[in-house]
């Protein structure tokens, strides 16, 4: 089957409804099929990997348990963009995952590296 | 060209879906190939049979059904959040031992596969919603 190198933007925060959930489900059937993917978290997005989350307390999924399971489909290439950690008054070093930052000068240049964006 | 098309909303939470529905008619229109739409998370609501809309308002399932049919267009709702939200087709029902038959005529079910493969196989993907 053919490869394409897909991009998957995620913007809203976790547990607004099941946005992230099923996001998260077409990116690991993405990795199923043997693609490359990558993923960009922006504005409220980077919420999703800040450490110390409870989220069984509201009767939620734990979606940052579900990004450390994205390593096993090989999705490891997770990035977020420095200014929408600082407006929200995080650091790199407040998420659970080890993931690079980016420039939001260099946003639209990175994107256009992709083949297929997914944005919702 | 050839398309792939998701819609993640509902008929009356946004008009991303009508929006969906006229960038589609339209590109038909222009001979280009609907490789498939794909109905995922509240888009799903797009494919209840029994959705009944006043006569007076546009009923976009019964219009999706109709081009479906006209263009042979290839309309999927994705199972699992089809069957999160009540949505069970004739045959799905069965095995849940249920007896709903819920799926508007052209509309069929299946899986977040399909639209991987539309991705793949399109020039470009569209998402609405």
């Amino acid at each position: 089957m053919d490869m394409k190198s897909y991009l998957f933007v995620l913007r809203k925060p976790a547990h607004s409804g099941s946005y992230v959930q099923e996001l998260l489900d077409i990116i690991m059937t993405t990795a199923a099929f043997d693609q490359h993917v990558t993923m960009l978290l922006l504005d409220d997005a980077v919420f999703h990997l800040k450490i110390g989350q409870s989220p069984q307390k509201v009767a939620m999924k734990d979606t940052a348990a579900i990004y450390k399971a994205l390593e096993l489909y090989d999705v490891t290439e997770i990035y977020t963009e420095e200014d929408s950690l600082i407006e929200r008054g995080l650091m790199l070093s407040d998420l659970c995952l080890p993931i690079k930052s980016i420039n939001r000068t260099r946003i639209a240049s990175f994107m256009k590296r992709f083949d297929v964006v997914f944005s919702t | 060209m050839i398309f792939a098309i998701q819609i993640n909303s509902s008929p009356y939470q946004s008009n991303a879906g009508y929006s969906a529905y006229q960038f589609i008619s339209a590109a038909l229109g222009q001979h280009h190939e609907i490789f498939r739409v794909f109905f995922y998370s509240d888009g799903v609501y797009h494919a209840f049979k029994y959705a009944m809309p006043p006569e007076d308002e546009f009923g976009l399932t019964r219009q999706w059904s109709e081009l479906a049919k006209q263009y042979k267009l290839d309309l999927v709702v994705c199972i699992s959040a089809a069957q999160k939200r009540g949505l069970l087709c004739s045959d799905e029902a069965k095995r849940q031992n249920k007896t709903d038959d819920d799926l508007a005529e052209g509309f069929r079910i299946s899986g977040l596969g399909q639209l991987v493969e539309a991705t793949l196989v399109s020039d470009r993907f569209i998402v609405f919603g």
